[in-house]
């Protein structure tokens, strides 16, 4: 099994032991400190950074879908940009044709996005990664054609695509639509982070590992590996729906043309970067792929694609566990010397 | 009828370049077992480079096989430089590392050439027109290159002692080491050789799609579903497959879904097959072991 040695998971599963230790007091600290850090902006930041503040928390949420099938059981997607497509179109046109409130139209695209992942997890069960790689990038290269046409023209507004309102805040809580979208998008992927924690560090979680690590012991112990890894698919392509339900409410518009394969290449890089199988890893990919191609496109206008390959690139050769694995090392380093 | 036998024809002459490109992800996948994502991208540099080659002043056929050797050349410079240092980790690094090389290579074609398209000569001109009309000049001429391409490529791989040494080197590396020879050469020089029937795909497509740095990406797609279709280890299977690809894509494209649609019947024939027969028509099936 050399081909999965220095897999960042590895750490990760070594590390479950570590919470348990760590005492309560802590956690009730890092819980207020996390709570602390996801109200401070709405008090702090103008409108358009609590708005770029809000993308990158739904960027995260999108990360933590692909890392979901990718990071943790090894199934390579490079076409989650189309769930996230999906979602966004779901939302998008039962709230312009149907003026259904936003909150209504997130469970209807989990449903639908949890079906597409199912439907594409099943043939992908034939292939092993590069493969899978490749079937999925064909998947998101064809989502803006798909978008595009007009059988569903109606529906998805063409190439125009759709304009939506941000709601409101409700009567009586004092915030600004673009304070109130932030704080819908922290809560709803706050409720989707703590429960893929969950499930990570559940029987499911384990097996999901197990499965990616090493199959034929996996199913030796019992696992049922087809099953596992179509439901692994459909969950991580809920999660990313639902981000993308998010994108679509937060942006007030969606069209085929912002749901390009570069989407997908995003969350991919994304993950790398913060960190493959990694909840925390999640959180600072989508940091990552909305500030960095600001910065980016600072330095150079013309390549912040090269930049973007370049940073991708160094990190698989420098630090493959991104972010979080050298944040993992940094902890273990001075725990070592307290 | 005349409409139908033409897209046929011209089906056959786009399959031509699927099948090179197929042909192209076959040969890494042998020498390595690597499917290269950014192959489109490397061979659109390629046929850039082509460009500014003729543009120079340079007659075709020297630029032609001037790009060929640089092409091999990047293409043993990147498996050397990018591929060598991670060849033992996981497949997602690789498919990391391809995606990298998919954003800097295409990013850099558009930074250095523009992204306005540009027309890209062909060597195959004829006055009079071909078989009745049915066939241009350029379809032919370009089948014509492709054909001998796959033809040098199978006799490469069959009758010299390299080309058994490549076959070798992926089949078995360790055998092969004990027996001398350089496996990481070996699939260095399949990067090479891959990147170099690249460029001569790309430089046959050009003609007809124009020059832009997109213009591969969903010729690559059209051959990974080929090479699919043939069987992803077979040669022979893959150019078929490229074949059939091609010519399904214009009938499909014709007649049944518009050509707004195309790439989708490219996924369309990817998930087909790999729901149906996953080793592909040609292929073998592997059975792994327990």
């Amino acid at each position: 099994m050399s081909a999965t040695k220095g897999l960042p998971a590895d750490a990760a599963i070594g590390g479950l032991a570590a919470p348990a230790a760590t005492p309560a007091w802590q956690r009730v600290l890092l819980v207020l400190l996390g709570l602390g850090a996801a109200i401070a902006p709405l008090f702090v930041l103008e409108s358009f950074q609590l708005f770029q503040l809000t993308m990158a928390v739904i960027m995260a949420l999108a990360v933590l879908g692909l890392n979901i099938v990718t990071g943790y059981n090894g199934q390579i997607s490079l076409g989650h940009g189309a769930f996230f497509a999906v979602g966004a179109y779901c939302t998008a046109i039962l709230m312009s044709h149907w003026d259904w409130s936003f909150w209504a139209t997130l469970p209807v695209s989990a449903v639908v996005c949890t079906a597409l992942g199912w439907g594409v997890g099943f043939p992908a069960l034939r292939l092993g990664g590069l493969y899978l790689a490749l079937t999925t990038f064909s998947l998101a290269v064809a989502v803006p054609q798909i978008l595009k046409h007009k059988a569903i023209e109606d529906w998805t507004g063409g190439v125009q695509g759709l304009f939506l309102v941000k709601p409101d805040a409700p009567a009586g809580i004092p915030l600004t639509a673009d304070q109130w979208m932030y704080v819908v998008t922290v809560i709803v992927a706050g409720v989707c982070f703590f429960l893929v924690w969950n499930l990570i560090r559940s029987r499911i979680g384990r097996a999901l590992m197990a499965t990616r690590d090493h199959p034929t012991a996996a199913e030796a112990m019992g696992m049922d590996i087809a099953d596992l890894k179509t439901k692994a698919f459909a969950v991580s392509a809920l999660i990313t729906g639902i981000a993308g339900s998010l994108s679509a409410v937060a942006i007030e518009f969606v069209a085929p043309d912002s749901f390009t394969f570069g989407v997908s290449i995003t969350l991919f890089v994304g993950m790398v970067v913060g960190g493959v199988a990694s909840i925390l890893g999640s959180l600072f990919g989508g940091l990552f792929v909305l500030f960095v191609p600001n910065i980016a496109e600072a330095i150079s206008k013309a390549a912040p694609g090269v930049i973007y390959g370049v940073i991708l690139i160094a990190f698989l050769f420098l630090l493959p566990d991104g972010f979080a694995g050298l944040l993992r090392r940094i902890a273990a380093r001075l725990r070592g010397r307290g | 009828m005349d409409g139908f036998a033409h897209q046929i024809i011209a089906g056959i002459a786009t399959g031509g370049i699927y099948a090179s490109v197929a042909l192209a992800i076959v040969m890494i996948y042998q020498a390595t077992h690597h499917v290269n994502f950014a192959q489109g991208e490397m061979a659109t540099l390629s046929t850039f480079i082509a460009w500014s080659m003729v543009n120079a002043g340079m007659p075709y056929w020297v630029a032609f096989f001037g790009t060929i050797l640089v092409s091999f050349i990047i293409g043993v410079l990147v498996e050397r430089l990018l591929m060598r240092p991670v060849a033992n980790a996981p497949v997602l690094t690789h498919v990391g590392v391809f995606i990298g090389l998919l954003l800097i290579v295409g990013n850099m074609t558009g930074w250095i050439f523009g992204y306005t398209t540009k027309v890209f000569p062909t060597p195959f001109t004829s006055d009079q027109p071909l078989f009745g009309g049915l066939v241009s000049a350029h379809e032919l001429g370009s089948t014509a290159v492709t054909l001998t391409v796959l033809i040098l490529v199978w006799a490469f791989f069959r009758f010299t002692k390299l080309g058994l040494a490549m076959r070798a080197a992926a089949y078995n590396p360790r055998s092969s080491r004990l027996v001398g020879i350089r496996v990481g050469w070996m699939l260095a020089l399949g990067w090479g050789l891959a990147a170099a029937i690249g460029a001569v795909a790309g430089m046959m497509v050009a003609p007809v799609v124009f020059l832009d740095p997109t213009m591969m990406l969903g010729i690559l797609l059209y051959a990974f579903a080929g090479a699919l279709l043939g069987g992803i280890d077979n040669p022979m299977g893959a150019v078929l497959g490229g074949f059939a690809v091609g010519v399904l894509e214009n009938l499909a494209g014709a007649y049944v879904v518009g050509t707004e649609l195309k790439l989708t019947v490219a996924l369309a024939i990817i998930i087909g097959v790999l729901v149906v027969r996953p080793s592909g028509l040609f292929g073998r099936v592997v059975f792994s072991r327990v």
